[in-house]
């Protein structure tokens, strides 16, 4: 007798999965689970999780569904993905909010449990969709979860809240049997956090068995199908998922050791969401990190100010209305020319705004938001991964410089994740720092011919006492001096140091495509992966169209004036209202059109390639210049 | 109590002075209080090179240009703030805050309420003028109810604060009071200060000639010193007065205290209270004494040391594996969940 032979899985390029539910289903803990599979599975990968800004909203209600985003495949995946192909949805409000970006012929998978009168009108349901045929351009797949998840937790002598709360784990070992993925490294994940608790661990592993079994032996069903996604091609290394908070951590380290400091006090407020960065640290003391939790924003920089006058690496974090806080205190290291690093983690604004959601709004106030002319740098991470290089370029940039830096990213990247091939921590750069230590003829604003940076000397070194503050100093003396001229010299002075910056930073290059043509689109932040989606796509079309990623953004890089004149057209994305359109217009006088996106939501492939099409169609603004060498001023 | 340090070379309160001119207006009690500071510092040897003021914004926040260690004269309100940064990374230094009641009670308000509750080890001299000074001679969070100034011609109608009352509120472990004339006490008081481990709060009342000169007479002139001062001192009765011939005792059936003569006529001495500087209960009600009334309480109204916030930190830190060799960068970004692509 012929054994039956299991159905052939079907094979899938890319697939973007969103896990929603209330956000007390565990949805964050079933995405990174899959994240965490599906990376060991070898695919590319991005996540994107969205949650409410209430930590427990009212169960059941739309303003209380969390969501987990993935998408992943077999090549080079740069964002979370424009159109779900599956929504796992935990309950009706789920449904509710998350079926508007479900593509048409997508999978829905329900937990038919939940789906009750009673949750229903929460959701704001009038009928139930999934008897209305509302659903119907959808394919629906529905389980009772909460039935099923009750059966296999029973053994364990949950009581019936804690059996419900396994729900998640069930969905999860369905999505894992649906794409072909391992267990093992969530079956012992969950023995690790439930080592308290033995119970616990076996009935969620139960839990989450008892899902991939239901698929395994459903297999026959013709609804409910397998799918593979072949591994993508990657350099041969060792490999980790990060997120760009664990990236930002670990590159300020990093940079710290690059500059031969010996420790790192970090000082933080509790904000949304940057306070991961804190917790992050918290546990890292033993790389040489001390944090501390100070009583307010400004107390965070100021405590960052003064370990920077002691001779540590002083770095605060924030996100905007913390930021704008800590203005004041900027200003006193730019005038004292302290070496701090502030990290923004940018959110929807004005004010409170929308504190989980991502925005690129504070530009503005990282280049220009302080009272007189106070420059210092800023630099943008781009991606989870390169928060770690762009931490280590901000420690180098302040103690090179002597200058606050202001590294921009966003609810986004602290919160996205993705492979990281590991670098070997030898081949980390260092930019060893000379601390002052010979007295003769010392002044506290004595300057480096290159950098103009001045003298770092640190209390505690003898014959080196000296006093600084925010009152203007004297060039030659580093005394106070209300000497007009002195004034007008040390603040060009001042300038002409952050100027210099752009002499030691690598000239910019083009992210994709030529470095001439009919369109630059020019992006920085975490805008990265849907404009090189988009360019990508919008090339394979024939577009002649290439894409700029700043990375430095106070000062822009020596070349940049000249390689923007070389396109005809200049289109700049931003999550914003046209900031960077702003500075870039500003600055080299180029007819550059903004692209502005401020919903609280990451940019789709989509809406860049249809404004690429666009600025194709639109008439010529004017021919590009001449090409010149790369190398050329802007 | 008596502080000995031994040092390479004596030094003299003039080499605590920096080369910069002093720029108070004159007749200033700003420099009274620099000349006991650079008293205190000599007396107790200690090295420049270790010493850092740090400063907020005000007349008393110069303070640091005319010293010669090393000095960060910050922005308003802020010193207690950089002042803890400086301490957490490199808890060797001596670190002095230099504040004033504008400075360090209202826009610093909150930034004193933290340094003083986590007990960070610093000395903070609060100079109490009870006015603006250097923006022209508003009124300021300590000025008393009724005070004439630019900004309330008709007289302030708020509150004040009491800087003491406001440090032992905060969780102070230190809490001291001198006049700005009265240099061998402000010596006395300050290193008092110094030999405390964590956060020592020295209000100082600084008699600014310009705007509100005589504020502080009616306890501070020569013809009513010895009735309006009371300088406790530990372990000794609260006695004050020509002769120390009034004292304080709780008055019977009361929380409170009351002035009563002592001697013939009065209260036997046995029944006076003896100054405890470890009593917090004492404490509060020291500082709340005002003349007429009362006298005034000087001197070191409260020490009670207690674990400094920078020792802890590092105890814990350590206890987290922070050493002087931190730990392997590679290893922890390999930690967990790795994945190896071969070719």
């Amino acid at each position: 007798m012929a054994l039956p032979s299991a159905p052939a899985r079907q094979a899938r390029e890319s697939v973007v999965i969103r896990f929603a539910g209330d956000s007390g289903d565990g949805m964050q803990v079933t995405g990174s689970r899959f994240t965490v599979e599906t990376a060991l599975a070898g695919n590319d990968l991005t996540t994107f999780p969205d949650f409410p800004a209430e930590i427990r909203a009212p169960a059941g209600t739309t303003y209380g569904v969390s969501a987990f985003q993935i998408q992943f495949g077999a090549s080079d995946v740069m964002t979370p993905g424009d159109a779900v192909d599956v929504l796992v949805a935990m309950n009706p409000a789920a449904l509710k909010v998350e079926l508007k970006d479900l593509r048409v012929g997508g999978t829905i998978l329900v937990d038919t449990g939940a789906f009750t009168e009673r949750n229903l009108t929460k959701a704001g349901f009038a009928a139930n969709p999934l008897e209305d045929g509302s659903l119907a351009p959808y394919q629906v797949l529905t389980f009772d979860i909460t039935r099923l998840t009750t059966e296999a937790v029973k053994p364990f002598g949950l009581s019936s809240r804690e059996a419900h709360r396994c729900r998640n784990m069930w969905a999860l070992g369905l999505m894992l049997w649906m794409y072909g993925r391992d267990r093992q490294a969530t079956i012992e994940w969950l023995r690790r956090k439930f080592a308290e608790r033995a119970e616990l661990a076996q009935a969620n592993v139960a839990a989450m068995n008892a899902g991939h079994a239901f698929g395994e032996t459903a297999e026959m069903s013709e609804h409910l199908v397998g799918y593979t996604v072949r591994s993508a091609p990657v350099q041969p290394g060792r490999y980790r998922t990060v997120s760009g908070t664990e990236a930002l951590a670990w590159g300020l380290i990093a940079g710290m050791r690059g500059a031969g400091l010996e420790k790192m006090i970090f000082a933080g407020y509790p904000i949304t969401p940057a306070s991961l960065l804190l917790h992050t640290l918290a546990n890292l003391k033993a790389y040489g990190v001390v944090t501390f939790q100070a009583e307010d924003e400004i107390a965070a920089i100021g405590a960052a100010i003064g370990a920077a006058y002691s001779g540590a690496l002083g770095v605060t974090s924030s996100s905007g209305p913390g930021i704008a806080l800590k203005t004041e205190m900027l200003g006193l290291a730019i005038a004292t020319e302290l070496p701090i690093v502030v990290i923004d983690s940018q959110r929807a604004g004005p004010s409170t705004g929308m504190p989980t959601k991502a925005e690129q709004s504070d530009l503005f106030q990282a280049v220009h938001g302080r009272n007189a002319d106070a420059p210092l740098a800023v630099i943008a991470a781009a991606t989870a991964v390169d928060c770690f290089e762009v931490a280590i370029e901000a420690v180098r940039i302040a103690t090179t410089y002597m200058t606050p830096v202001i590294v921009l990213t966003d609810a986004y990247l602290a919160h996205a994740a993705e492979p990281w091939r590991l670098p070997e921590a030898a081949a980390l750069p260092r930019f060893p720092v000379r601390f002052r230590t010979d007295p003769a003829g010392f002044h506290p604003f004595l300057r480096d011919p290159v950098t103009l940076a001045r003298a770092w000397a640190v209390p505690g070194t003898p014959g080196l006492e000296h006093r600084i503050g925010g009152l203007e100093k004297d060039y030659d003396t580093g005394h106070i001096s209300y000497d007009p001229d002195n004034h007008a010299r040390m603040t060009r002075t001042r300038a002409a140091k952050i100027a210099g910056i752009a002499n030691g930073i690598p000239p910019q290059r083009v992210a994709l495509g030529d470095d001439h043509g009919a369109v630059a689109v020019v992006g920085w932040g975490s805008t990265y992966g849907a404009i090189n989606r988009a360019v990508s796509e919008a090339r394979e079309d024939g577009a002649d169209v290439s894409h700029i990623h700043l990375r430095y953004l106070s000062p822009f890089p020596r070349n940049l004036g000249d390689l923007l004149s070389r396109f005809q057209r200049i289109l700049v994305p931003e999550m914003n209202d046209g900031q960077l359109v702003q500075l870039l217009r500003a600055a080299y006088l180029v007819p550059a059109q903004g692209l502005s996106k401020v919903a609280g939501k990451p940019f789709k492939v989509s809406e860049i390639v249809q404004a690429i099409e666009a600025a194709l169609r639109s008439p010529q603004s004017r021919s590009p210049s001449p090409h010149r060498g790369e190398g050329a001023r802007g | 109590m008596t502080v000995t340090t031994i040092t390479d070379a004596e030094l003299t309160p003039k080499d605590y002075a920096s080369d910069q001119e002093v720029r108070w207006c004159p007749g200033c009690g700003d420099y009274a209080i620099l000349k006991a500071v650079q008293k205190a510092l000599a007396e107790l040897g200690a090295p420049r090179e270790r010493t850092v003021f740090v400063s907020g914004i005000g007349c008393a926040a110069r303070f640091p240009y005319y010293l010669s260690t090393y000095g960060f004269h910050t922005i308003h309100g802020r010193a207690p703030a950089i002042a803890t940064g400086v301490k957490l990374a490199n808890p060797g230094l001596d670190v002095w805050v230099v504040t004033g009641d504008g400075d360090g009670l209202s826009i610093g308000g909150n930034h004193m309420l933290h340094v003083l509750r986590r007990n960070v080890d610093l000395q903070i001299i609060l100079f109490n003028n009870e006015i603006y000074g250097l923006t022209k001679g508003q009124y300021s969070p300590t000025s008393r109810r009724g005070t004439h100034s630019p900004s309330t011609p008709q007289g302030s109608i708020e509150a004040p604060v009491s800087p003491c009352a406001f440090a032992l509120g905060a969780g102070a472990r230190f809490v001291a009071r001198a006049v700005d004339t009265q240099q061998a006490d402000v010596v006395a008081v300050l290193k008092r200060a110094h030999a405390h481990r964590g956060a020592s709060f020295v209000e100082v009342f600084q008699n600014c000639v310009v705007f509100n000169d005589g504020v502080f007479d009616h306890f501070t002139s020569k013809d009513v010193a010895s009735d309006a001062q009371l300088h406790v001192e530990h372990g000794q009765p609260l006695l004050f007065g020509r002769n120390r011939a009034r004292g304080l005792r709780l008055k019977p059936g009361s929380v409170a205290l009351e002035v009563v003569p002592v001697g013939e006529g009065g209260v036997s001495p046995g029944d006076i209270l003896v100054h405890d500087e470890t009593n917090r209960a004492l404490a509060q009600l020291l500082v709340a004494l005002e003349p007429p009334a009362f006298p005034v309480a000087l001197g070191v109204l409260y020490c009670n040391p207690a674990a400094s916030y920078e020792a802890e930190v590092y105890a814990q830190a350590r206890a987290a594996g922070f050493s002087g060799e931190p730990a392997d960068l590679g290893a922890l970004l390999r930690r967990e969940g790795t994945w190896t692509v071969t070719e």
